[in-house]
């Protein structure tokens, strides 16, 4: 169920990686619900199909920012471009991340340092410069998209999972540090959502994956973006440090 | 006022110094100058020019000379 209660009057937020899944759902379950949403993605003209969703008096609501989150020069600029254009960030989801499995054995260190570039490094540099940003103002929200394999471990990922276990950390540290200035930190672990990445899998497979959910469904990206919406509205003002799962019970 | 003068103010107002003490102070060689002492420089100097300075210029801000040609990249002449 799409939340719309404008929750978001007035807020200014950057989303990562909204050109699909979680992150394009968020930004549309923000943007419904007041925001005003800098969405993130790669590829040029990716962020077509989420603005075209949208009623059209609410398109203007997302101004498509295109940069690779690895390119720190990039990120500083669009950081400056909210501070120009609104002068201030009231929310920033670090939604952008690769996946990628690997037994133990064939982990490489190139694998390692991919995976940790986009998942750990490029969070912790977006991090820096919102919090540029939200210490002026003295508030705001940072929410990071970690995974049941960080919380949980899963097989065949100790990569992904070592990366999304380190977004956990993360925010725990940052929460303490920036508990002061009123700046909260949360992160959401999202269980088996149902997502263009799962589309791939046979119907014998996913009929498995679902026997392993208490609740006997997949997850949404709806479920998730009605969490981030909690964490980036003033009703979780005094939340901080958490990660909270969204996983309908999956046993992993 | 120049941008001598905000540079300045940025420090006295930020590290607890007089200006005499500007010429020459480096990172930690005062009780203010210390991590939470230079973030907060950080800020009020980004405030005070309307920049953003990246982390590596902030890391490498090591005194208040340093700081001087570090802010000549952001377009900040003295």
């Amino acid at each position: 169920m799409m939340s719309s209660f404008n929750l978001l009057d007035g807020k200014v937020a950057l989303i990562t990686g909204c050109n699909r899944g979680i992150g394009k759902e968020i930004a549309r379950t923000f943007v419904l619900n007041g925001a005003i949403v800098y969405a993130n993605a790669r590829r040029v003209g990716s962020l077509n199909i989420l603005i075209e969703e949208l009623p059209i008096h609410l398109r203007p609501s997302i101004i498509p920012t295109y940069f690779d989150v690895n390119d720190t020069n990039l990120v500083r600029q669009v950081f400056v471009q909210i501070h120009k254009e609104q002068q201030h960030l009231d929310c920033l989801v670090n939604n952008a991340g690769i996946m990628k499995d690997a037994l133990i054995g064939m982990v490489t260190k190139k694998l390692m340092l991919e995976l940790f570039e986009t998942n750990v490094f490029a969070v912790m540099d977006l991090m820096q410069y919102a919090v540029k940003l939200m210490s002026k103002q003295k508030s705001g929200s940072i929410i990071n998209i970690s995974s049941i394999a960080g919380t949980n471990g899963h097989a065949k990922q100790i990569a992904y999972s070592a990366t999304k276990g380190a977004v956990v950390s993360i925010t725990k540290t940052a929460a303490k540090e920036l508990a002061e200035k009123n700046i909260r930190v949360n992160a959401i672990a999202p269980g088996i959502i149902e997502t263009e990445l799962l589309s791939e899998i046979n119907s014998h497979t996913m009929e498995n994956l679902k026997l392993n959910i208490g609740m006997g469904r997949l997850g949404t990206t709806n479920d998730v973006a009605n969490l981030a919406l909690f964490l980036a509205s003033d009703l979780s003002e005094y939340i901080t440090g958490q990660t909270i799962g969204v996983d309908g019970a999956v046993l992993m | 006022m120049t941008n001598l003068e905000k540079y300045n103010d940025s420090f006295i107002s930020s590290l607890q110094v007089t200006e005499s003490q500007l010429d020459g102070l480096k990172y930690q060689s005062v009780e203010g100058w210390d991590s939470v002492g230079h973030m907060g420089l950080i800020a009020t100097l980004e405030d005070s020019f309307d920049i953003m300075l990246d982390t590596d210029d902030i890391i490498d801000f090591s005194s208040y000379a340093r700081g001087k040609e570090i802010l000549k990249k952001y377009d900040v002449i003295f």
